[in-house]
């Protein structure tokens, strides 16, 4: 017989703690794929809004002019990087690797806080420049848009380093791998939303 | 069950292998060097379209392989996804606006 009680013991610890719907799948995963939904609309207005003003520069710099291409382009790669050690920490959580998830985590929250330590000298560069919040439309969209993404990365910074502790103290609610898969859905959003920005708002010229 | 087989059908259960997780980054990598490209090398007429087609080939890999959407329900793909095209909508509706009544 296929299914013994050693399989039945392995596919209730694989699901420990997590709460199921009547169609089988997770709430907890189901209601973060609907934040993520919503969180395009969001980031959607937001790029919608840079798109519309990025000619409107007023007296202050044009893009062409502020923009440090091979900075961000490294920016960029170290937040590409940082889902690949998220993925690894997943990866290591559902295979109950601890000691694996807990170093991928640390090393993710790292890279993540190089971008955002990134992000801050960019924007100090800008000031500096002559490119304030309210120096013109496209500064303020560009600010506001970039800040938003920002806040994000430092968001799931905090959470990552959160969970690392959850995790070393034993006191994560629920199923362990499941709410580092959580995390890691909402740090792979984060990667996307910049890689369309990076794209969008730094690579193709207004 | 050896430990082999157990990683494997684990790997198959819950997204690519260590291996196969490197090999997408590697390739995301690469994209993003092409995309950089552009940025010194003179593309002509295929500029636009060509970084377009690369931002959208890194997302849907991001999407698939590191989310894990290609391997989960589709429930969770049509949520997403409804979310995205939404505001694509609002996009193209906002730009309509501006450029019809601005």
């Amino acid at each position: 017989m296929w299914f013994t009680l050693d399989n039945l013991a392995t596919a209730h610890d694989t699901h420990e703690g997590a709460a199921h719907s009547s169609t089988g799948l997770s709430n907890v995963k189901l209601g973060m794929w609907l934040f993520l939904g919503t969180e395009c609309l969001l980031f959607g207005g937001l790029i919608s809004t840079y798109m519309l003003y990025r000619g409107r520069v007023g007296t202050g710099p044009r893009p062409s002019q502020v923009f440090d291409i091979p900075f961000t382009s490294v920016s960029s790669f170290v937040l590409l990087m940082s889902s690949l050690t998220m993925v690894l920490a997943v990866s290591a959580a559902h295979k109950r690797d601890d000691r694996s998830t807990n170093l991928w985590l640390v090393i993710t929250a790292l890279l993540g806080t190089t971008f955002v330590g990134g992000q801050v000298y960019e924007f100090t560069a800008f000031y500096n420049e002559g490119m304030g919040f309210s120096t013109s439309l496209f500064s303020s969209s560009f600010f506001v848009l970039t800040g938003f993404h920002g806040v994000h990365v430092t968001v799931g910074i905090i959470m990552l380093l959160a969970l690392r502790g959850m995790l070393k103290n034993n006191k994560v609610p629920g199923s362990r791998s499941e709410t580092v898969e959580m995390i890691g859905l909402y740090w792979h959003f984060v990667d996307i939303v910049w890689i369309i920005i990076f794209t969008l708002i730094y690579l193709i010229p207004a | 069950m050896n430990t082999t087989s157990a990683t494997d059908s684990h790997a198959t259960e819950h997204g690519l292998s260590t291996i196969g997780y490197v090999r997408i980054a590697l390739i995301l990598a690469a994209i993003t060097g092409l995309e950089v490209s552009t940025y010194y090398v003179d593309f002509g007429r295929l500029f636009l379209p060509a970084l377009l087609i690369m931002m959208v080939i890194k997302f849907v890999m991001v999407v698939s392989y590191f989310m894990h959407l290609k391997f989960d329900n589709k429930v969770f793909s049509w949520l997403f996804y409804t979310g995205l095209f939404l505001a694509v909508g609002v996009y193209c509706a906002a730009l309509a606006t501006f450029k019809f009544f601005g």
